[in-house]
């Protein structure tokens, strides 16, 4: 159903921008055998907000963790700005923030203490007043002489945002930023996330909220068993998978659909009371005014309509599902 | 191989701040085990004791002392430094920074030593209250004392990532370690132990780091200092060969 568009090659390339992260023929196996990326190819334009979504043990953080340096790939390259992740570490390296899905802290520091100390690491000087005005931004400024185990979890989640802007990374990834996360701090989150995006920084989060890819990204990557599925402009990915529903409300209900209906998709749901058709609404004809003028003839009345695009979220099941569904087929056929 | 100088430091400043937030237990366990020791060894067995050659035997265990507290200290101070943070899972941010394994390798085992070598010297001045000590040779002893404490602290590095829990973390220096150091001639001479002793004993390798730290002192040791330089070089290049190949396979850390 949504075949054309699960090949990836054609679309991971994005033409106009410039390429400020290229992955390519990415591979990792684990010790234990498990294979949690295979082959994946992805590029990443210049000051653009990408959303990686995938299901759980998709493979999202694996990525994430062979870009940034902390796990080691068992094939494919990694280049950022042009530099090799693994020979030209240290320039690609400092281009990078991380922020982690767990909440790493030493809980002994103050916020202060360990945001300069991460800005430290990363081999940059000293720079108190860019400090300052990364925790006054974030909220963080009152709590900087607290030690983090004070701090609640929505501050740590904060002070670990802190930590990876402290060395002003050209690159930042944040994987699952609002796992877990009160709706104020998701959204401060989100406000932070355009304002970097507006000061030139590329962004690539990680997240199964289909809600936050489709608020923030301007692409869409969907992972799934370790592949990348499909990579697509996120308005052109509902435009183009987007299905919309009609339900209409009877004025009588109905045992079954009548035979002249049977040229539409239609299932019956409410006891009866409820005609859903699906259609695609980017189809010439959708089928919708034919339908109305049939059911008109041959005298089934309705007392409302109304119809739904389908969201982000119903493309990524659908789109999981089908791969998976793929996948056991070819196990069952080998 | 080195040009991060900003992270080495932030690093070795982290450790030290660790210690610090310790600082007094860290200062009086040593001041209160070497004094235990005195008054146990040094005055009331000490004073049945003979001179050790021409050493009282007071004297006679300060080296050994300091070296026992040293090594313990060393490995306990350099695996929990990396252990910690691959506990808490702040390694990620180690691994994900501009750092060559060299430059990690110095920040912590340099803050780790760093620690060693001030406990040491600690317990050197606190031994004065107790006994008279001259040292024969002050440079080599310096020396040996710091190359002791990165010796001791590399090898504490390595099982601090080899650990995957606290208990392995501690079995190593208590099992292994301690008593070896105990039965290597810290508060006795070789020269006292029966002849067959004597050869069992000649196989336990912190032999040849007391025996060598003594000469520094007394001029005098129960082997060459050749052979304890030698023995030191050794171990020293030991752990250097496995960090090496733990930073090349990335064991441990990376998977």
């Amino acid at each position: 159903m949504f075949a054309g568009f699960t090949a990836p090659r054609q679309s991971v390339r994005p033409s106009r921008m410039e390429t400020v992260l290229s992955i390519s023929g990415l591979g990792k196996t684990y010790k234990s055998g498990h294979q949690a990326l295979v082959g994946v190819d992805l590029d990443i334009a210049k000051g653009e907000i990408f959303a990686l979504l995938g299901p759980n043990g998709a493979g999202k953080t694996t990525l994430i963790s062979i870009v940034c340096g902390i796990v080691t790939a068992s094939s494919g390259t990694v280049t950022v700005a042009g530099h090799d992740h693994s020979r030209d570490y240290r320039a690609a390296r400092s281009m990078i923030g991380l922020v982690p899905q767990e909440l790493h802290t030493d809980s002994f520091e103050t916020v202060i203490a360990t945001v300069s100390f991460s800005r430290g690491l990363f081999g940059k000087a000293r720079n108190p007043a860019f400090i300052e005005q990364l925790l006054r931004d974030l909220s963080l400024w009152d709590k900087r002489d607290s030690k983090i185990m004070e701090l609640s979890g929505g501050m740590k989640r904060r002070v670990m945002i802190a930590k990876a802007l402290s060395h002003e990374p050209e690159i930042l990834f944040l994987d699952e930023p609002t796992a877990g996360v009160d709706v104020e701090l998701r959204r401060d989150m989100w406000n932070m996330v355009r304002g970097l995006r507006e000061r030139g920084v590329t962004i690539i989060l990680t997240t199964h909220y289909i809600e936050e890819a489709e608020e923030m990204a301007d692409r869409v990557g969907v992972i799934s068993k370790g592949q990348l599925i499909l990579v697509e402009e996120k308005h052109a990915l509902i435009k183009k998978l987007g299905r919309k529903t009609l339900t209409l409300n009877l004025a009588e209900p109905l045992d079954a659909i009548p035979g002249e209906l049977a040229d539409w998709r239609l299932e019956l749901a409410g006891e009866g009371h409820e005609l859903v058709y699906e259609f695609d609404s980017q189809a010439e004809a959708t089928g919708v005014p034919s339908l109305l003028r049939r059911m008109s003839d041959i005298g089934i009345g309705f007392k409302d309509l109304h119809t739904k695009q389908s969201s982000l979220e119903d493309i990524f099941v659908g789109l999981v599902h089908e791969t998976s569904s793929k996948q056991n087929g070819a196990e069952q056929a080998a | 191989m080195i040009s991060n100088i900003r992270g080495i430091r932030a690093i070795y400043l982290f450790e030290m701040a660790r210690f610090g937030r310790t600082f007094w237990t860290s200062l009086m366990l040593p001041v209160i085990t070497t004094a235990l020791y005195f008054v146990v060894f040094g005055s009331a067995i000490g004073s049945r004791m003979t001179e050790v050659g021409s050493v009282p035997y007071g004297a006679f265990i300060v080296p050994g002392l300091m070296m026992l507290t040293m090594f313990t200290e060393s490995i306990s101070n350099a695996s929990f430094g990396i252990y910690m943070p691959k506990w808490t899972g702040t390694i990620y941010e180690m691994l994900s920074a501009p750092m060559s394994p060299l430059e990690l390798l110095i920040a912590y085992v340099g803050a780790a030593a760093t620690k060693s070598v001030i406990i040491g010297a600690i317990i050197f001045a606190t031994a004065h209250l107790f006994v008279d000590i001259q040292v024969a040779h002050p440079l080599w002893m310096a020396g040996f004392m710091m190359l002791m404490a990165i010796t001791f602290c590399l090898f504490g590095f390595i099982i601090g990532i080899w650990a995957q829990s606290f208990e392995q973390l501690q079995v190593i220096p208590l099992l292994v370690v301690y008593p070896l150091t105990f039965l290597g001639g810290a508060f006795y001479s070789l020269d006292m132990l029966p002849a067959a002793w004597r050869t069992v004993t000649l196989f336990n390798p912190v032999v040849y780091l007391i025996s060598g730290f003594r000469w520094t002192f007394f001029g005098e040791g129960d082997v060459g200092i050749g052979v304890s330089m030698g023995a030191v070089a050794l171990f020293l290049t030991l752990c250097l060969g496995v960090i090496f190949w733990m930073f090349r396979t990335g064991y441990r850390l990376k998977n």
